[in-house]
C-alpha cells in the first residue's frame, strides 16, 4: 500500500475517453495497488442555468477518478494512472487533474467512434500528447485501423492501436506507445 | 467544435474555493502526487481528520490522492489538513519530481525502459 522508500520519483499519465469504455478496467488491470477511487467536484461558478439543470438536485459537478499505481523494476520511479471521463465540460477541473501528466491515453470504441471527440478536443485543449487505443468488444465489428485513423481524422503522428484493456500486457504496450510518442514529441536536449 | 454562446462557461475547481486557507496555511504547494509522511508526533489538540490522516501516512509515505481515496475525503479536504500538519511540523511533504524539474526526455526515456522492462 505504501511507496517504496527508496523516495521514487512519481509519474503520472491521463487514462480517458467516454463513459463504459474501460478506462476503471484498463487502470486495474495494470495496477500493483487495489484502484482507489476519489470524486472531484466542480463548483459551479457562472454556469447557465441550463446547463446545472442537467443534474437535477445538484449545483456542482462530481467527476470520478480511478486511479492506480505501477512500480517500475529499477524502484526508482513510480508511474500513476489517472482514469477519468474526457468530456470536454470538464475541461478546468481536468486540466487541474492532469497537471503534470507527461501523456493520455484515450480509449474508443469503434461501435460508437464520434464518443471519442470529445475526449480529443479536451486533451488537445489540455495540450497534452496523446495515442488512441481502440477497445475491443464482443460485437465489435472488424477493426480497420486506417478506418478508425480517418473517421478520428488523427494527426498521422499521433498512434493508434489496439487494445484489450482486460489483459496487462496490452495495456502495457498502449503505454509503450504512448511514452514513444511523448519522447517524439518533447524537443532534443542540446548538448550543453 | 461548438463555440458555446453567451459567456465562456468556466467551471472553478473545489479546491479553489480553499485556496486562500490553503495558501494561508503554508508555504507548502500540494499537489494531488506530492508525497505524505509522517514526521513527528501529532500536535496536541489536533483530532479527528488530522489525526486520520497523520495516522495514515505514519507507517510509510503515500500521495495526496491516496490518503484521500483511503480516508474517503475530497482532495481539496486533504490537501488543506496536509498543508496544516506539514506546517506544525508532523507531516513531511515531498514534490513527485524532487527538483520540480520540467518532464524532460531523461524521465521519459526511463519511463519507456521501465515499462518495457515489466513485459
Ligand atoms: N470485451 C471487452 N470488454 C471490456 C473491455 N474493457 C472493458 N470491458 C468491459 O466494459 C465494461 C465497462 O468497462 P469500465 O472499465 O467500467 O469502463 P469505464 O466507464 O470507461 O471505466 C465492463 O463491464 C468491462 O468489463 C475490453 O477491452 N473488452
Ligand atoms: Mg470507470
Amino acid at each position: 500500500m505504501y511507496l517504496p522508500a527508496t523516495d521514487p520519483i512519481l509519474m503520472k499519465l491521463m487514462v480517458t475517453g467516454p463513459f463504459g469504455v474501460g478506462k476503471t478496467t484498463f487502470v486495474r488491470s495494470l495496477s500493483e495497488i487495489p484502484t482507489l477511487h476519489t470524486e472531484e467536484t466542480m463548483t459551479a461558478h457562472g454556469v447557465p442555468v441550463d446547463d446545472i439543470s442537467r443534474t437535477p438536485g445538484k449545483t456542482a459537478t462530481t467527476v470520478a477518478v480511478d486511479f492506480g499505481r505501477l512500480t517500475l523494476p529499477a524502484g526508482d520511479l513510480v508511474l500513476y494512472l489517472f482514469g477519468t471521463p474526457g468530456q470536454r465540460r470538464f475541461l478546468p477541473l481536468w486540466e487541474d487533474l492532469a497537471r503534470g501528466a507527461l501523456g493520455a491515453l484515450i480509449l474508443a470504441d469503434t461501435r460508437r467512434l464520434a464518443d471519442a471527440f470529445d475526449a480529443m478536443d479536451l486533451i488537445e485543449e489540455a495540450g497534452l500528447p496523446y495515442t488512441v487505443a481502440v477497445n475491443r468488444f464482443p460485437d465489435t465489428p472488424p477493426i480497420e485501423l486506417d478506418k478508425i485513423r480517418a473517421a478520428l481524422d488523427l494527426d498521422p503522428a499521433t498512434p493508434l492501436i489496439e487494445c484489450d484493456a482486460r489483459e496487462r500486457a496490452g495495456c502495457l504496450d498502449a503505454l509503450i506507445a504512448l511514452t514513444e510518442h511523448v519522447l517524439d514529441r518533447l524537443p532534443q536536449e542540446t548538448a550543453p | 467544435m461548438t463555440t458555446p454562446s453567451g459567456p465562456r462557461r468556466r467551471l472553478v475547481p473545489a479546491y479553489l474555493a480553499t485556496q486562500g486557507r490553503t495558501a494561508a496555511a503554508g508555504r507548502h504547494s500540494l499537489d494531488r502526487l506530492s508525497i505524505l509522511h509522517a514526521a513527528a508526533d501529532l500536535p496536541a489538540g489536533l483530532g479527528g481528520e488530522h489525526r486520520q490522516l497523520w495516522e495514515l501516512v505514519r507507517p510509510g509515505a503515500l500521495t495526496v490522492a491516496e490518503a484521500a481515496a483511503h480516508l474517503r475525503l475530497p482532495v481539496s479536504a486533504t490537501v488543506f489538513i496536509a498543508a496544516d500538519l506539514a506546517e506544525r511540523g508532523a507531516l513531511k511533504v515531498r514534490a513527485p519530481i524532487p527538483s520540480a524539474q520540467p518532464v524532460n526526455r531523461d524521465l521519459a526515456e526511463r519511463l519507456l525502459s521501465g515499462l518495457r522492462a515489466l513485459k
